[in-house]
């Protein structure tokens, strides 16, 4: 045991106050990363012009276009058609934003274009030991490789464009341990939306989240992200796993990863970030991922979630009994062939290539049911390449469903992808907010698997029959 | 840019008892197209506020009187869910310049206090005491950081920065250009 045990969260803490936090202010934390998008930044830079100040850091910023775009099809080099005219604007507006300041941007006629939390990762941007903030709640995601994200607001964006600095409090830190592995059929997705459920949408306010132990070291980066994604839904300020072999495989060779001899270095260096024995956490909690099953969400909030083949809750508080009448559910019926009207597959949450994977080998050879409507997103370009050089558009499209351009979409219905008033979706994405997916629409959470297998059924369904159903056959 | 003194707040309390309101329902995502500021009243909690035909419905929200109901009491764990600052810009717009809840999110509260909107996490009593208060004055006090309702007093703790800012119209941009010589200083000793 060292001297002075620290958690994995300490050291990425004091490795970038840049003017330690006192009575009176917060710390200055320096950030390695900033990532933009076009919806949180347009007033950060208007801020910036109206006082005549320039971006500090232009190499350390990388925007792309995600939340307003259109995933309609679209032939190559023909324009895009926006929702409305306020869509078109706000995505000209970052395009110029990021020409005056000189900061790279994954635009329409780039091969890295995608959702920002999916593209930060696969471009190598995203590295161990960072500070990393985007103007989106979800950038706990990056918190998979070892590095410490947090979603900020449009005035720190501002902030962070003009002096590459942030003031913040130091959070609570939070270890959730997984003892076990997850069983066939259950899903990263599933690990997360069990662990809200046991936390509570506000349960982990004011912490930053360590995902530790076998059940988390046995997880692909693919599935560390997608658990990493959802920490804010439990209320967490971000969630990190610590690097590992893992880790290290996954960045190397990737575009902006250190190459050659500084790979080697970093990866030394990165080594170093994992919490010591004996360092302490101002709260632990248990899971034990092998007693987990697959999860849907029966309310409107994620932490209302429950194992596919259980019953809707009978209401106990008034929340309960409200969320259960929002979604049209009664108290105590399973939730199980509860009849759907669509499918998304998409969000930094699910749309990377082992998620559409996931979705397809409950599709192949099977069709969606007559009446309901599915969406494939891929969260990338390089993701839908990929997925194309293994066919798996091709099952979708025979299935009947939608396989569209890289974007947010349906998770949050910001692009004229949407359900309509009173319809049941069963999402990948992360948020079941009353109307998150359209004025109305009732969303159930759920995995890949999940989605797939309801699409077929026409109804939730519990993805481990069709796949048992598969390996009988 | 440095903002207006705010050190105390006299209103009537509006209130909305649902617990974790979240920012999807403050303002929905397709307003988020807008690139200004300031314009925003219209959309806030729209989706409670009107029918699917568009036309304003009996939620209380439309019969609220924004020159005198202009603290607004609300459920546990308010302003849940994104990162959007459009949420404290909409409340903002829409008139209300204090939140009195009994937990606020995180990212909505630090959005909040750079906005001059006001936010009380207070003890759960106070709470729900308050809840119970529609339509009677409220007052805010930032420097004490006390909620006066009637004969009751409830305390809230801001962080001591926001605080000042608050009070003072400290510029938080303006502050951290200040330690410039800082940044230069840290950036040089990694690139070292
Ligand atoms: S996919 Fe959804 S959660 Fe992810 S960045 Fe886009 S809007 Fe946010």
């Amino acid at each position: 045991m060292s001297a002075d045990p620290k958690t994995l969260f300490d050291k990425l803490w004091e490795a970038h106050e840049v003017v330690p936090e006192t009575q009176a202010a917060p710390a200055l934390l320096y950030i390695d990363l900033h990532l933009i998008h076009e919806v949180t930044s347009p007033q950060a830079f208007t801020e910036l012009q109206t006082r005549g100040l320039p971006v500090r850091r232009p190499d350390l910023t990388f925007a792309t276009l995600d939340h307003s775009t259109p995933t309609t099809p679209r032939a190559p080099g023909s324009k895009p058609i926006y929702a409305n005219p306020a869509a078109q604007n706000q995505v000209e507006r970052l395009e110029e934003n990021c020409r005056r300041n000189g900061i790279r941007l994954a635009g329409w006629d780039s091969d890295d274009r995608g959702i920002v939390h999916v593209i930060g990762p696969e471009l190598g941007l995203t590295q161990p030991g960072m500070t990393i903030v985007c103007g989106d709640s979800h950038t706990a995601t990056h918190g998979a490789f070892g590095a410490l994200a947090f979603g900020i607001g449009t005035t720190e964006v501002g902030h962070v464009l003009a002096t590459q600095s942030l003031l913040q409090r130091k959070p609570k830190t939070m270890r959730v341990h997984v003892d076990g592995e997850l069983r066939a059929g259950v899903g990263a997705k599933d690990l997360i939306l069990a662990i809200i459920a046991e936390l509570g949408a506000g349960g982990a306010a004011g912490h930053v989240i360590e995902y530790a132990g076998p059940g988390v070291e046995a997880l692909s980066m693919e599935e560390r992200m997608t658990v990493c994604n959802m920490s804010i839904e439990a209320g967490a300020r971000a969630g990190i796993i610590a690097p590992d072999q893992t880790t290290f495989d996954w960045i190397e060779g990737r575009k902006y990863a250190p190459k050659g001899a500084a790979f080697e270095a970093a990866r030394r260096r990165w080594s170093q970030l994992k919490t010591d024995p004996g360092a302490t956490f101002d709260a632990e909690v248990r899971i034990d991922a092998s007693a987990i099953a697959p999860m849907v969400t029966w309310g409107d909030s994620p932490d209302m979630a429950a194992p596919v083949d259980a019953s809707a809750p009978q209401p106990g508080e008034g929340e309960a009994a409200e969320a259960l009448a929002y979604m049209g559910f009664k108290p105590g019926e399973a939730l199980l062939g509860e009849k759907i009207d669509a499918v998304f597959v998409g969000s930094c949450t699910n749309a990377r290539l082992s998620d559409l994977r996931e979705a397809a080998a409950v599709m192949a050879g099977r069709h969606v049911k007559v009446g309901v409507r599915m969406l494939v997103v891929p969260g990338s370009q390089a993701v839908k390449r990929a997925a194309e050089a293994e066919g798996l558009d091709a099952i979708f499209t025979t299935a009947g469903a939608e396989w569209r351009e890289p974007g947010c979409s349906m998770c949050i219905a910001m692009n004229g992808d949407s359900g309509k008033p009173g319809e049941l979706v069963v999402s990948t994405s992360n948020r079941n907010f009353a109307g998150r997916q359209g004025k109305g629409v009732r969303t159930v959470l759920a995995s890949p698997a999940t989605a797939a297998a309801s699409a077929v059924a026409g109804a939730i369904a519990d993805p481990r029959r069709i796949l048992e159903a598969s390996h009988a056959q | 840019m440095p903002s207006e003194p705010i050190t105390k707040i006299r209103s009537n309390a509006f209130t909305l008892r649902e617990p974790n309101i979240d920012t999807d329902q403050i303002i929905p995502a397709r307003f988020l197209t807008t690139t200004e500021r300031g314009a925003l009243a219209d959309a806030c909690f729209r989706d409670w506020r009107f029918d699917d035909d568009g036309q304003p419905n009996g939620h209380p929200l439309n019969a609220r009187d924004p020159e005198t109901a202009r603290i607004l009491i609300a459920g546990d764990n308010f302003g849940c869910g994104s990162s959007r600052e459009h949420a404290p810009w909409a409340l903002k717009d829409f008139g209300f310049d204090a939140v009195i809840t009994s937990r606020a999110a995180d990212i909505f509260k630090s959005n909040a206090l750079k906005n001059g909107l006001v936010v009380c996490e207070v003890d759960e009593a106070s709470h729900a005491a308050l809840l119970d208060r529609a339509g009677e004055p409220v007052e805010v006090n930032v420097i004490d950081q006390t909620v006066t309702y009637g004969n009751n007093q409830a305390s809230f703790k801001l962080e001591p920065f926001a605080r000042t800012c608050l009070i003072e119209g400290v510029d938080p941009m303006g502050y951290i250009l200040g330690q410039s010589a800082a940044i230069a200083r840290f950036e040089k000793g990694r690139a070292a």
